[in-house]
């Protein structure tokens, strides 16, 4: 995966020179495989349904009685939906391998594709590429949600609560934060995937390895130590942090900071199911 | 060529039965042969067992790292902090202080008391303006609502022994109250001067008797309690009591959180009548509980009229209400490893039939089966059982040693009985095999691996942490909580909730909106719509 990977999205012809021959079929290849099935499409729209209904249905939960201070993160609390999106984007991901390796197609891939590193690096640059796109819609429908929803339920600008915008900095950083986000856990999702293989077992894995930090986070809070080390190193609570733009002092790791724990994970992951993706028979 | 009839070809083997045992009999012997499947289940086991130590094992009492950092010598057990509550008649630890002006009643007899007010002081709006060096002038004129004063007659004056009072209280009427865990309502409303209270108690043998009236001279029973082992000789009186100001936030940024800072009341009591022996003589006033720092009061007499002021509680103690420094557990901490054992088992379930449909297998399995909805049973039965003997193994190992651990490293872990300890550990296990068959049964309608797993790690799993570390406020996830599968969490729930004690109560430490088995009960309602869809298009569909 060191070499260059070509500028261009697949499907724009405008790139025409490719550095490393191949690589540009491998995209070819991989994107005639993603568009002509329907399951991606409908992933792709189920993350962005199921992101912006939770993020509405979550502010709508929240009001801001009269009279009371309101410690609300609103950006955070308008990216809701990308808590439950992003199990949608790994089921998008870990099919994109998981699912070749089910039917077997992976064998007639890897034959007309001897270079298995070029194979994953086109699979991740599609699924990135594809989840970027839906999650900007994603975050958008929900920042747009909260925009609308918010300043019923008490959150005015009179009370400190200026309308949700993404031309304000930390809002912005936490809404183009999300959509990174969910592109960092769909390259996660890829690499562990790629070395787990069985779809079911790498579903897990992944919804495990996410959404089991916040639980032992909450049992664990008597001791800082552990504490402290699962928010700063657990991908889920490290990489939420973008979402945050309040209280940024109490946080265990800085936003930026917390998505490049993520990314780790992701490279980490990545690297492993490339090696292994190598080394094993199909 | 012989004329007669032609006999057809019969095999000379036995036909092959097909009853519900052979069914299981192939469903469990697939189960086994595939390695995969079992190492899911054995993993399932051990991280829910070792997440549930590590829990434990974390928890560490502030006292004790404390006096090690130090190298002074190291306290343990009931020297460390929280170690040490009274203990109340059933069993439970009881916070047990009130002011109480007391004579001694020896045989049967009864006391009656007007409640002419009650007031009281609150700690301050802002804790931070608290730390002035004139404290109590920082403090504002209010009560809590169990604020409590009244009468009681207590089997002594050690903290936790056996009692029953009548009472009036902040904002809950008038009450009463048994044995710190009971508590049955009176008269509705709060207590003026232009609207007195009349209390009495009046003891028969080991039975009390509680009444109310507004006037004196119609009384209502408000209820009767057996005290056991009550002796002969008790001490009765009149008592004034407060519990700690708790102020719940409503649940911003990541669950509820509670403060609490002491607060007063004081109660106004006039025309006591006796009846009965009572060989003291004279009133004595003193602080049950004393060694509470929080603890303050006193009593003025001026003739038949009485000034009784106190600060504490008479109630069991809540578990995760505890101080930061001083840890406390309940046997729910324990089993948080469920989570992980969930997942994997969800993996396991769900495998256990889409890898039919990716292999074929379930030609071949309905071919010899050909009632479709039997063999889907066998397998909800075989998935279903050997998750719940994995799961008993674990959530048992998980129970018992976490609390070794845990007593060992100095954090008070709160008693249970052994029914509960029983029904979270047994609860632990269904709500994996219960989760199984939902997997399993999802699996069937959805035919694909990735998409079933997510969708039942998404409603079991989500909705519960959206409760315990998400931005939504309190009333909301305690809906999530109650409609969704994450309801059966309910089950693992083993402090008990008590109406009568202000307390944070939320799923992050341990508590849980819906009753334990109501809360299965909703887990196994959706397991069973999804099982039926599952018979229902396993029968039309081609396989």
């Amino acid at each position: 995966m060191s070499q260059a990977l070509p500028a261009g999205r697949p499907g724009l012809s405008g790139v025409r020179r490719v550095e490393v021959t191949g690589m540009r079929d491998a995209l070819h290849a991989e994107w005639t495989k993603l568009r002509t099935v329907s399951g991606p499409a409908w992933l792709l729209v189920g993350t962005i349904v199921l992101t912006v209904a939770v993020s509405a249905a979550a502010t709508a939960a929240v009001k801001c009685p009269s009279g009371i201070a309101c410690p609300v993160d609103t950006p955070k609390l308008s990216l809701t939906g990308i808590e439950f999106g992003q199990a949608v984007v790994a089921i998008l991901a870990v099919l994109v391998i998981s699912g070749e390796y089910s039917t077997g197609m992976i064998r007639i891939t890897l034959t007309a594709m001897p270079r298995r590193s070029a194979v994953l690096a086109a699979k991740a640059v599609l699924v990135a590429g594809l989840v970027l796109a839906a999650g900007t819609i994603a975050v958008g429908g929900s920042v747009l949600a909260g925009r609308v929803i918010l300043p019923g339920h008490g959150f005015t600008a009179g009370r400190g609560f200026p309308l949700l915008s993404v031309a304000d900095g930390p809002t912005l950083r936490a809404a183009a934060g999300s959509v990174l986000y969910l592109a960092l856990i769909a390259l996660l999702s890829l690499g562990i995937a790629a070395a787990v293989r069985d779809s079911a077992v790498a579903i897990g894995v992944v919804l495990g390895l996410l959404y089991l930090s916040p639980i032992i986070v909450s049992v664990v809070s008597g001791d800082p130590v552990w504490y402290h080390r699962l928010e700063r190193y657990a991908p889920m609570s490290a990489g939420l942090t973008i979402q945050d733009t309040i209280g940024l002092r109490g946080l265990a790791i800085s936003p930026w900071g917390g998505l490049g724990v993520l990314a780790a994970w992701a490279a980490a992951a990545l690297l492993a199911g490339g090696l292994l993706l190598r080394r094993r028979d199909a | 060529m012989t004329a007669g009839t032609v006999t057809p070809y019969r095999t000379g083997e036995q036909a092959g039965r097909d009853g519900f045992a052979q069914l299981l009999r192939a469903e469990w012997t697939k189960f086994r042969t595939v390695r995969g499947w079992v190492i899911g289940t054995v993993v399932a086991a051990l991280v829910t067992a070792g997440i549930g130590l590590l829990a434990a094992g974390t928890t560490t009492s502030s006292c004790q790292s404390a006096s090690s950092s130090s190298g002074g010598p190291t306290r343990t057990g009931s020297a460390c902090g929280a170690a040490a509550f009274p203990v109340g008649p059933g069993g439970v630890p009881v916070d047990d202080s009130f002011y109480f002006v007391r004579q001694p009643l020896t045989g049967n007899g009864s006391i009656t008391v007007q409640v002419t007010s009650l007031t009281g002081l609150l700690p301050p709006a802002n804790p931070n303006l608290q730390a002035g060096p004139n404290g109590p002038a920082d403090t504002r004129p209010g009560l809590v609502p169990w604020a409590k004063a009244g009468l009681i007659i207590k089997n002594g004056t050690s903290q936790g022994s056996a009692y029953a009072a009548m009472m009036v209280t902040g904002d809950h009427g008038v009450r009463m109250q048994d044995n710190y865990t009971n508590d049955t309502a009176g008269q509705p409303g709060a207590v003026s001067p232009a609207s007195p209270r009349w209390l009495r108690l009046t003891r028969s043998g080991d039975t009390i008797t509680g009444y109310d009236s507004a006037d004196g001279t119609h009384w209502t029973q408000v209820g009767t309690v057996h005290l056991a082992g009550l002796s002969s000789t008790v001490q009765a009186g009149l008592f004034a009591t407060s519990p700690a100001y708790t102020v719940v936030s409503q649940g911003f940024g990541g669950g509820s959180n509670g403060s609490s800072l002491p607060s007063q009341a004081t109660a106004v009591f006039d025309h006591v009548g006796r009846s009965g022996t009572w060989p003291g003589g004279r009133w004595t006033g003193d602080y049950i509980g004393a060694g509470d720092a929080s603890g303050t009061g006193g009593y003025h007499q001026a003739g038949d009229r009485f000034t009784v002021t106190g600060s504490g509680d008479i109630a069991p103690v809540i578990a995760g209400s505890g101080n930061e420094g001083d840890p406390d557990a309940t046997l729910t901490n324990y089993l948080v490893g469920s989570f992980a054992g969930l997942i994997a088992v969800i993996v396991v379930a769900t495998m256990f039939i889409t890898a039919e449909y990716r292999r074929g297998l379930i030609r071949v399995t309905l071919t010899a089966s050909p009632r479709r909805g039997r063999v889907l049973a066998a397998k909800a039965l075989v998935i279903g059982s050997v998750t719940f003997v994995a799961g008993l193994v674990a959530a048992a190992a998980a129970v018992i040693f976490g609390a070794q651990l845990s007593r060992h490293k100095g954090t008070y872990v709160f008693p249970a009985s052994w029914a509960t300890e029983l029904r979270v550990i047994a609860g632990a296990a269904a709500l994996l095999a219960v989760a199984a068959v939902l997997a399993l049964a999802l699996g069937t309608v959805l035919r694909r691996s990735a998409a079933a797993v997510t969708l039942v790690i998404v409603v079991i799993v989500l909705p519960y942490i959206m409760g315990v570390a998400s931005v939504l406020p309190a009333s909301a996830s305690d809906w999530l909580l109650r409609i969704t599968p994450a309801a059966a969490f309910a089950i693992l729930q083993a402090a008990p909730q008590y109406p009568q004690v202000t307390a944070v109560y939320t799923p992050t430490s341990g508590y849980f909106p819906l009753a334990p088995w109501a809360g299965l009960a909703v887990l196994c309602a959706y397991a069973a719509l999804a099982l039926s869809l599952a018979v229902v298009l396993l029968r039309r569909r081609d396989a």
